[in-house]
């Protein structure tokens, strides 16, 4: 049985004896594990950040747009043609047993004034219900209530964009905005959601009741248009229930018979997300596996390195079989030199990579994040890269015949 | 009583159609505390011989009895613990392991026997004071003379009471001083540790240390007379 500290303090030493040749070599094991490292915390923080944004959106979300329609054999796109109404949206909440909460929207860019400031904005004219369906709250102030839709009430709630812009450090609760010159009265300012999975910034938006928006704002092509109806359902189950319900629901009140294409279209939002989430998650895995090329290539140059080495030095074998050493022994000693080299090259490499992934933040403003996992791994992976390629070399040297080592000049 | 024993050893090489007899029946028998000196011109067969007898090498015919031992048919490693337990080797280039202090180098061959570091630092010391290197326990081999390295080396070769040293052209490479010390060192490991000494040399006043000698020419053992001045 060989004794392990002190074969690893002669693995030291004969590590030490080409310095140079040593650090370059661990050279290739310190970029590899760092690119693992660094590509994984990119592909990580990208999935925690579409992770986020589908989290800001709302789960279990649903939308209604208006769909494509027909005029004299000229088919316009989809949304192009509005057919959704507000009785639309209460028929689907009152009716479509998987939705839990439905919003209508009729949305326009508008220019905002207060006092001496103005901003041009995304107006959305909706309903309570569309804080539910967000899953948003209120940082301060209150909502606007369906007494409010009912009688139009000109009250608004806004973004924290809009805040900032408008009113700066002034409190925006019950001050007067006014919107396309119309007054409006601040009840609540939203709490910050950042930005939406398409890059847009959320928080530059103003809610006000939806009836508001079609009578007094935008104004309407037909009674009770709305633009969208956002839905939420009771859960992740009810997502292709609620789906259906819609579709069938919406057929019926919009009259299309057997046949017709519909007038409208349901978008799982959640699901196209989710599809976006996994996209990044390959692109992690890619990442990952070109960064692991790299890790190969270092994992070759220890095996370059300890084969040259097991040349230079045959006469030491030679001797040492020749003391007694047996073929386990030489083996053991050169694989825990390339153990060394790879470990020691991996721990620099982790603490290189946690450093690139840093940087990257800072410098790239991508969110990085470092898991646990992905640390012990690239570890565990730049160890077996140890022993795969130092176990050649090692075997090579166990094979040395130890009167040719001997007589080796 | 014999300690090694050879009967009708052969070593032949085959270079393609061309057989090479290195050897060629050649028995002997070695007694425990013998001082042997083997002698021949170069090809004559004596560094095969001295292989075969150190078990770094086999043989192709006869049988090899090392200790009682037929160790002609053993596999590689249990010749690696033959050579540690019963063997200790002393080469004409001495073999030190370089950037390796003197202690370190004669640590070696424990390092593969299962010693505590601690006790083969102990026994280490010992060796290094019996061969007269006390105090340099801790010189790098390129810090010491010719002479003081092949005394590490005879130390190294000591350390795990081997009863058999091998000593391939020891005094090779050293100056004539410098070898009547080391062969002195030979006779007197000899004569008070009883350690059987076995050597190769072409240098007839070398050869005069030791007890008894056998002359080897073209792979036989061509004479085995007792010599010396003992």
């Amino acid at each position: 049985m060989i004794d392990f500290p002190s074969t690893i303090k002669i693995s030291f030493r004969a590590l030490k004896v080409n310095l140079m040749r040593t650090l370059l070599t661990m050279l290739g094991i310190i970029i590899g594990v760092g690119a693992v490292i660094a590509m994984l915390a990119i592909g990580t923080g990208a999935k925690k950040k579409i992770g986020d944004q589908i989290a800001s959106m709302g789960s279990n979300l649903l939308i209604v747009l208006p769909g494509s329609t027909t005029s004299g054999g000229l088919r316009s796109g989809m949304g192009s043609q509005p057919t959704l109404s507000l009785s639309d949206s209460n028929a689907i909440l009152k009716e479509a047993g998987a939705v839990e909460y439905a919003a209508p929207v009729l949305n326009g860019n508008a220019q905002i004034i207060y006092g001496n400031q103005n901003w041009s904005t995304v107006v959305v004219g909706t309903s309570p219900s569309m804080l539910n369906v967000r899953d948003w709250d209120l940082a301060v102030g209150r909502s606007f209530t369906d007494e409010d839709v009912r009688n139009a009430t000109k009250v608004c709630i806004l973004g924290q964009t809009v805040v900032d812009n408008l009113f700066g450090d002034i409190d925006p609760i019950g001050q007067s905005i006014r919107i396309k010159n119309i007054p409006f009265i601040v009840l609540g300012v939203l709490s910050v959601k950042g930005q939406s999975p398409q890059g847009q910034d959320q928080d530059d938006t103003i809610y006000i009741p939806v009836t508001t928006a079609q009578k007094k704002v935008f104004g309407v092509s037909f009674r009770g248009m709305i633009r969208v109806i956002m839905l939420k359902a009771k859960g992740t189950d009810y997502l292709s229930i609620a789906e259906k319900q819609v579709n069938e629901l919406l057929r019926q009140r919009h009259h299309i018979q057997q046949g017709r294409d519909d007038d409208f279209t349901v978008r799982n939002l959640t699901q196209i997300m989710e599809t976006a989430q996994q996209a990044t998650v390959v692109m992690t895995l890619l990442l990952g596996a070109i960064a692991s090329v790299s890790l190969l290539v270092g994992g070759i140059g220890i095996m370059n390195i300890m084969l040259v080495s097991v040349t230079e030095r045959t006469r030491e074998i030679g001797i040492r079989l020749a003391v007694g050493a047996k073929a386990s022994d030489i083996r053991t000693q050169f694989m825990i030199e390339a153990l060394i080299l790879s470990l020691i090259g991996g721990v620099i490499g982790i603490i290189f990579g946690v450093g690139g992934a840093e940087l990257i933040s800072t410098l790239a403003k991508w969110e990085t994040i470092v898991t646990p996992m992905s640390i012990i791994s690239a570890f565990c992976f730049s160890a077996l890269v140890g022993i795969f390629f130092g176990f050649y070399p090692a075997y090579k040297a166990s094979l040395l015949n130890p009167i040719d080592a001997l007589r080796y000049e | 009583m014999p300690i090694l024993e050879t009967i009708e050893i052969s070593k032949t090489y085959y270079m393609g159609e061309m057989e090479l007899k290195a050897l060629d029946s050649v028995s002997f028998i070695i007694n425990k505390g013998d001082f042997v000196s083997i002698m021949g011109a170069s090809g004559s067969g004596k560094s095969t011989m001295m292989n075969i007898l150190g078990c770094l090498d086999l043989p192709t015919g006869g049988k090899y009895l090392l200790d009682g031992e037929d160790v002609s048919k053993l596999n590689r490693d249990q010749l690696a613990e033959i050579r540690n337990s019963k063997l200790g080797f002393v080469f004409q280039g001495f073999n030190l392991l370089s950037r390796t202090t003197a202690i370190e180098n004669v640590e070696l061959p424990m390092l593969y026997n299962g010693l505590h570091a601690k006790e083969r630092r102990v026994k280490a010391m010992e060796a290094l004071k019996m061969v007269g290197l006390a105090g340099r326990e801790h010189h790098m081999p390129n810090q010491l003379s010719g002479g003081q390295q092949q005394r590490v080396a005879i130390g190294r070769a000591l350390v795990n009471n081997a009863p058999i040293i091998l000593a391939d052209e020891p005094t090779g490479n050293l100056d004539t001083k410098t070898s009547d010390e080391i062969m002195s060192l030979f006779v007197k490991l000899n004569t008070e540790e009883n350690i059987t000494i076995i050597l190769v040399t072409h240098e007839p006043d070398i050869a005069q240390y030791s007890k008894r000698l056998m002359r080897f020419s073209d792979g036989h053992l061509i004479s085995d007379t007792l010599s010396g001045q003992q």
